[in-house]
């Protein structure tokens, strides 16, 4: 919303000035977005007069003038074809910063010529587009004075941030209003008597819908013999001061109306009107109308139309139409004036995606009284800038519902904010800012909010009308009583956990990544998503149109970015939200890892190492330990997603939940996303981790054994596919319960073996339980060992 | 007698000048072994008369100690002459590199997230959660936000496909929703926040489609304004580390709350660059305000008889501010670099007692 400084004093009488009112009006809820003051901006010009101009003898379009700047003159080179003897225009002189060409003049010497300064056109200074030749000024302009004061231009413009609620500030006077309320001066008064027009309008109303709230009230009133010029000098300059171009005069008053009392209007060309009557009622289907900014858009019935006997011509509170409109030609109008329903302006403006100053008021509520106590105050602005004359006022509508008061008690204010306004005061501002009160008794009110406050609806909004206006400042500044002197723990295990997996991850030198939720249908797709329930349905590029199945396609695409940034050996991860569904159980809290390159580089000490399934599988056991799930008590099984490498993947399972996968990353996944070098990854879902019983802060008695453990080397000869896990089980088994560790340190399986067949070795720890073992029951141990190996998995103990 | 004296003079002297352990060993066997000059000297005490007897043989063994002595410190001196060059011979070039600490780092937004849970922790709050993609019911209208209400416009929101019922799924657009899940789960007295992602349909230099909000709830009987006002300035200050930090509150609106309240921070710009404190200027921070009694009334409480007040804050914009990162958008880049330099080490676990700020 923007006005200028002494548009806002037409409305409001206050000795506080421009400084003070930009201080207050934040504290009351209207924030400052901008202010622009041209006479500051413009400072360095000033008006000058040409006393002379000559052509210049060595360039054909250039003159040589002689400027006088009220205290001396100077020669100045102009290449205007306007620049003329007698003419006062505006002077920048040496060292000026000229907006318009963003350079800063210096003396220059033009092709032999002298010039001690620039003669500006309006689009030089950057007050307007026009740079048909430098600014003619009236000539009873004086010399010496600034140019923004010449042109008008020295009053400051304003722009404040109007919240949602507040539609009645989307006119200077609710702004005033405002002000005055917090003390800054007080509300003008402005005739709204009803104006008695001079004849019967040609035109009427009729309201064909059903229900009584689409279109409650609307007024129109016939204009005849209007001269429909440019508008007024002050009232063109206020409208470009706010962004508005000036179009005639019958266009600017309804632009001028809008801002300043907030009050949207239409007028049509009376003239253009068929038969002699505006019917208010839904579109039908099939319907379309050529808008004022000259696009055609198809109506559907719940739109709200207005119609004469050629069909709609008006969209009801979003704009009117092309063929009706008033032009440079009008010489009859009828003006508008209507209430619709605010949702119906925003669903319709919301299909036809037709945005407007008024579809933006009617949306946030406008006086419903404004049809009838406006329309005497636009009327005589009507006669009085077009020379025209009015009708009588044609009224329809079924009428605005009366507004209910609402039981408010004095005491509410400080219970709800905890300061004590005093009851005279809390009356005074309800009553600047247009409330009614009607007392029960000295602290039971029934207060009845004003036409202009739709927003309005019960205790809260009124305490927040005198609480703002009495100031935030006033609030006490009180600490949220302790129910614990010792504050509680703040976090679930869940989440306390999280973040000892990241600390865990991190102290394995990964770095946290976070990425987006969403990623490209293609990718989503390669890690088993891409169901049509998670797209979205208005993404913002087609790169993140689908909620994200896994978090690894994100950890590859930045490794790619990185390697093509020329970081190497990578490792990222990051813990967030997968989405399988929509359902908030299908929303699964993930950690996801990636590495790439090398675990080690190689250096004066070591070879190079190429991170490896099993980098991987130690992430996610550090990652699981870290959340308190001990691996011990899990299978491994090689049933990992087909995105990880078939032969070199897994998964963590306890019973038949994954917890999660590990594994090398599928080739041709790393290779679609850029991925060079060898890159491994794995995933934990935190929703298969069981929540860990609550056994209280105390460990379990340590029962440590005096025993000294032994420790057994073995060697077993058994088939390719028996897996270590399977081998190291049935060590365990056989030497139960004396074996407490079971450690491979050799897997081989070269040509010194037999086809399909390896050799694991095999270093035991042994412990005796009640006595020292003696070396027949050592024998037995292993012998049970050997046993067990060649019945569970078919070994022997390699000779 | 004569030639027991030239015999020691001979033992110590060649003790003295010998320079290999085994030439040392040689040298003892020939004085004191079985078959050495020494024991050879004792021998033939036996053939003395009586009366010299007794002093050759303490003589004797006089020299003997000397010998040994002697043998004794000289053993020392060449071990320790051996060590020596042992050491010499094992030295390495210690420039030579070895491999850099743990390079692993945290996010800056998991690090700010985990300081304004300490903060909110001391006061009480705990750490509440919901889901990321959530029905229109709970991101708009249980927060008072009717279809077609003006602020829906604001939201820029991203919706999914409609489901066979026409519902459409949104991705939420503000922690908000949490507020409603949790009072519906749950009796007053409440004070949770909930730090969580959030997503607009935005991308630009201050916008990214997915960023993170911090959502905060008090409800109780007799919580009021002036809570509200308290509790934020604790936070600003303590989260900041300012102690006199400015903190303004000015009139807002948020469909969900009434009154609200913007909450500002005071800061002074100088030379590009932007300084947390007293100042000149203020920093829009985060908006707050009573709980709205329609969403009191939505959540099954009485609004005549519990309120309180909620907050949201942006926390990209919290890490901005306190870390000096100037660019959001850097924040899901996943840059090394960046993430090296911005990023905190994993052992830097913030609270209370060992301090927050940085």
């Amino acid at each position: 919303m923007k006005f200028t400084w002494n548009w806002l004093k037409d409305h409001l009488d206050t000795t506080a000035s421009l400084d003070e009112i930009l201080e207050v009006l934040p504290m009351i809820g209207l924030e400052v977005e901008e202010v622009d003051n041209p006479a500051e901006r413009l400072a360095a010009f000033t008006v000058a007069e040409i006393v002379s101009a000559k052509p210049h003898p060595n360039a054909d379009k250039l003159q040589v003038c002689s400027v006088n700047t009220g205290d001396k003159t100077l020669q100045i080179v102009c290449g205007a074809p306007n620049a003329r003897a007698g003419l006062k225009t505006v002077l920048a002189v040496p060292g000026t910063y000229i907006p318009g060409l963003d350079i800063t003049i210096k003396k220059g010497d033009i092709r032999g010529e002298e010039s001690h300064g620039m003669l500006c056109s309006a689009s030089e200074l950057g007050i307007s587009e026009d740079h048909d030749g430098i600014m003619e000024l009236p000539s009873n302009t004086s010399i010496g004075i600034g140019a923004a004061e010449a042109a008008g231009l020295d009053d400051p413009m304003i722009e404040i941030a109007i919240t949602p609620n507040r539609g009645d500030c989307l006119g200077v006077r609710g702004v005033a209003r405002d002000l005055a309320a917090a003390g800054y001066g007080t509300v003008k008064p402005l005739d709204f008597t009803e104006e008695e027009g001079s004849f019967k309008s040609e035109i009427s109303w009729v309201v064909d819908i059903d229900d009584a709230t689409s279109c409650p009230l609307v007024t129109g009133r016939h204009f005849k013999g209007i001269n429909n010029q440019p508008s007024p000098q002050w009232m063109q300059q206020r409208l470009t001061a706010i962004g508005q171009r000036p179009i005639d005069v019958l266009v600017d008053i309804t632009n001028y109306i809008m801002f300043d009392i907030g009050r949207p209007l239409h007028a049509y060309d009376a003239q253009k009107i068929a038969g002699g009557q505006l019917t208010i009622r839904h579109a039908k289907s099939g319907e379309s109308l050529t808008a004022l900014n000259e696009k055609t858009y198809q109506l559907d019935d719940e739109m709200i139309v207005i119609c004469d006997d050629n069909g709609p011509d008006d969209i009801a509170g979003v704009m009117g139409g092309d063929r009706t409109a008033v032009s440079e030609t009008t010489t009859e109008m009828f003006l508008e004036i209507a209430i619709f329903d605010a949702v119906s302006v925003a669903v319709t403006g919301r299909k036809l995606n037709l945005h407007s100053d008024a579809r933006y008021r009617f949306e946030r509520g406008l006086d419903t009284e404004g049809p009838t106590a406006f329309a005497g105050y636009i009327t005589r602005m009507i006669k009085s800038l077009t020379g025209a004359s009015a009708s009588h006022l044609v009224v329809a509508g079924k009428g605005v519902a009366p507004i209910a008061p609402i039981a408010f008690h004095t005491s509410a204010v400080k219970a709800l904010t905890g300061v004590d306004v005093p009851a005279q005061k809390q009356e005074e501002i309800l009553a600047i800012l247009g409330f009614q009160i009607a007392k029960d008794n000295d602290e039971n009110w029934q207060v009845t909010r004003p036409t202009w406050r739709p927003d309005v609806h019960g205790k809260a909004d009124i305490i927040e009308e005198i609480i703002r206006i009495y100031g935030y400042e006033h609030l006490p500044m009180l600490s949220l009583p302790r129910d614990e002197m010792i504050a509680k723990p703040s976090v679930s295990k869940l989440q306390r956990r999280t973040n000892y997996l990241r600390r865990s991850l991190v102290a394995r030198d990964y770095i946290e990544a976070v990425t987006f939720s969403f990623m490209k249908e293609e990718d989503a797709k390669l890690f088993g998503g891409g169901d049509e329930s998670l797209q979205l349905a208005n993404p913002i590029s087609a790169e993140l149109n689908m909620m994200r199945p896994s978090i690894l396609p994100n950890l590859l695409q930045a490794v790619g970015r990185n390697l093509r940034r020329g970081s190497q050996d990578l490792c990222f991860f990051e813990v967030g939200p997968v989405f399988a569904g929509v359902p908030a159980d299908q929303q699964y809290h993930v950690c996801g890892g990636v590495r790439q390159g090398r675990m080690r580089a190689a250096d004066w000490r070591y070879e190079n190492e190429a991170v490896s399934v099993f980098d991987a599988k130690a992430d996610l056991i550090a990652a699981l330990g870290a959340i308190g799930v001990s691996v011990d008590n899990l299978q491994i099984t090689n049933e990992a997603p087909d995105y990880y490498h078939p032969g070199r993947s897994g998964a963590l399972v306890q019973g038949r939940t994954v917890l999660g996968y590990f594994g090398e990353i599928h080739p041709a996944i790393a290779k679609h996303f850029d991925v060079k070098g060898a890159c491994a990854g794995f995933e934990l879902f935190f929703q298969s981790v069981p929540t860990p019983k609550d056994k209280g802060p105390a460990k379990p008695l340590l029962a440590l054994n005096s025993l000294q453990s032994l420790s057994r080397d073995f060697a077993f000869v058994v088939d390719g596919a028996i897996s270590a896990d399977a081998l190291m089980r049935a060590v365990k088994a056989g030497g139960k319960p004396f074996v407490t560790d079971v450690r491979i340190f050799d897997v081989y399986a070269g040509d010194k073996m037999e086809d399909g067949k390896k050799s694991v070795a095999l270093n035991v720890t042994i412990q005796p339980q009640k006595a020292t073992l003696v070396d027949a029951e050592i024998v037995e141990i292993s012998d049970k060992i050997i046993a067990a190996v060649a019945k569970n998995c078919g070994g022997q103990i390699r000779g | 007698m004569q030639s027991l004296d030239e015999l020691k003079t001979r033992l110590l002297t060649q003790i003295e000048a010998t320079q290999t352990s085994q030439e040392l060993e040689e040298i003892r066997l020939d004085a004191l072994g079985k078959k050495g000059v020494l024991s050879a000297q004792l021998k033939s005490l036996g053939t003395m008369p009586a009366e010299e007897r007794k002093s050759f043989g303490q003589l004797v063994n006089q020299i003997k100690q000397e010998v040994t002595d002697a043998l004794g410190a000289k053993a020392s001196v060449l071990a320790a002459a051996a060590m020596q060059a042992k050491l010499a011979n094992e030295a390495l070039d210690v420039t030579l590199p070895v491999p850099s600490q743990s390079q692993g780092r945290m996010h800056p937004l998991s690090r700010t997230i985990e300081e304004i849970t300490a903060i909110f922790a001391d006061m009480g709050f705990s750490v509440a959660e919901g889901p990321d993609v959530e029905s229109d019911y709970y991101n708009f209208t249980a927060l008072n936000i009717p279809p077609e209400h003006p602020a829906r416009q604001e939201h820029d929101t991203f919706y999914l496909k409609a489901d066979e019922t026409g519902a459409r799924p949104v991705l939420r657009t503000q922690t908000s929703p949490v507020q409603i899940r949790t009072m519906e789960a749950n009796e007053p007295p409440i004070r949770i926040i909930a730090p969580g992602r959030t997503y607009r349909s935005d991308h630009d230099a201050t916008h990214s489609p997915m960023f993170h909000q911090c959502e905060g709830l008090v409800i109780g009987t007799d919580i009021h304004m002036g809570h509200l006002k308290g509790c934020l300035i604790e936070f600003c200050k303590a989260f900041f580390g300012v102690d006199e930090l400015p903190v303004r509150f000015r009139p807002s609106f948020f469909p969900f709350t009434e009154p609200s309240a913007e909450v500002d921070i005071g800061c002074s710009r100088k030379d590009g660059g932007l300084k947390i404190g007293a100042g000149d200027d203020w920093l829009e921070i985060l908006g707050s305000g009573m709980v709205h009694p329609t969403v009191l009334a939505n959540c099954g409480y009485d609004p005549e008889v519990v309120q309180g007040f909620a907050f949201g804050m942006g926390i990209e914009r919290l890490a901005m501010l306190k870390y000096g990162i100037p660019d959001l958008r850097t924040f899901y880049d996943t840059d090394l670099r960046w993430m090296r330099h911005y990023g905190f080490m994993g052992h830097d676990v913030p609270a209370l007692h060992t301090g927050i700020v940085g």
